[in-house]
């Protein structure tokens, strides 16, 4: 078990949770997001190989409408 | 005649009305509105996304990035650090380098602080972003946005969403005059005839969020917005006539009975 924050709020999710497994449990795999982990953005092609540590702070954004 | 292309930033739009998707009331009328208006880009901001409802539906699944150029912008951002890091969040969400930049100075007007304007322009300029900047009206420092790379310049007509038209037209055509990127009036545009005297000044194209979005009808606004920017696009190309202060009668007077 880990406790991290997600987008502000705080989540805890199973040990050895990878960032893909982050936005398969929240149903945004393939969709237009981007993640900054420990503010530092991960490129999409290291989702998987990137492990989750308790007390991580992760920002999960997206588009929305503006102007 | 020649096809009266619009080239920014590395893009050739057909359509010189570029329309932001904030403020309609459900994404299936934005999706609608974009369509009315012709255009070929539109804004959107980077938010994050709410993890407490899954089932939210995303913007992206009623406009297709693959159809419609997304301009991802900055709107919300104080301070160059906070204007970085969305774009460069934006940039690897997106995996294009076409950005908006607008750098905030006060939160009654909205005014863009330029100071920070230009100093985050020139940085992601530096990093080969294609950057689009929003800013005031004034020439010299529309320049110093041109001397640090912009895209394009994008002075406001009137503080975002007052709708209260273009205050300095003076201003907008010294832009113009010496901008060799595009020149795209943002902000403060209220209605579609606005919008053509923008283009009959000679900017490059315009871009329009709440005149369409506020419109009790917003997708008929959106076409309304789609025949202004023709017609003042058009007008403009045509070049009007000299004004002039005594009558010219149209009729000849040769032949009067």
């Amino acid at each position: 078990m880990a406790k991290i924050q997600l987008n502000g709020k705080k989540v805890v999710i199973k040990s050895n949770y990878s960032l893909l497994d982050l936005l398969k449990k929240y149903k945004l795999v393939n969709k237009k997001v981007a993640i900054e982990h420990n503010g530092v953005i991960i490129p999409k092609v290291n989702f998987k190989k990137k492990n989750l540590k308790n007390n991580d702070k992760i920002e999960i954004v997206h588009f929305i409408g503006g102007g | 005649m020649k096809k009266d292309i619009l080239k920014v930033a590395g893009k050739l739009l057909k359509s010189r009305l570029i329309v932001g998707t904030g403020k309609y009331k459900s994404f299936s009328e934005t999706a609608k509105a974009v369509e009315a208006s012709g255009a070929e880009m539109v804004t959107v901001a980077v938010r994050r996304v709410n993890i407490l409802d899954k089932k939210k539906p995303l913007l992206t699944d009623y406009l297709n990035p693959k159809k419609i150029i997304f301009l991802p912008n900055t709107a919300g951002c104080f301070n160059s650090d906070e204007a970085l890091r969305t774009l460069r969040l934006a940039r690897e969400m997106g995996g294009w380098k076409l950005v908006k930049l607008e750098v905030l100075g006060d939160k009654k007007t909205l005014y863009p602080n330029m100071l920070e304007t230009i100093n985050s322009t020139k940085i992601l300029a530096r990093e080969g972003f294609k950057v689009m900047v929003y800013c005031t009206d004034d020439p010299l420092l529309a320049k110093k946005l041109e001397d640090n790379g912009a895209s394009a310049i994008m002075p406001l007509a009137s503080p975002i969403g007052s709708g209260l038209g273009i205050q300095n037209k003076v201003n907008i055509s010294l832009i113009i005059k010496q901008s060799k990127v595009p020149v795209i009036v943002d902000a403060g545009i209220g209605t579609a005839s606005d919008a053509t005297i923008a283009m009959e000044l000679g900017c490059d194209g315009v871009l329009i969020n709440s005149a369409i979005a506020n419109a009790k009808k917003p997708i008929l606004m959106a076409k309304a917005f789609r025949d202004a920017v023709i017609s003042g696009r058009n007008s403009y190309l045509a070049g009007r006539m000299k004004k002039i202060f005594f009558a010219s009668a149209s009729s000849p007077t040769k032949g009067l009975i």
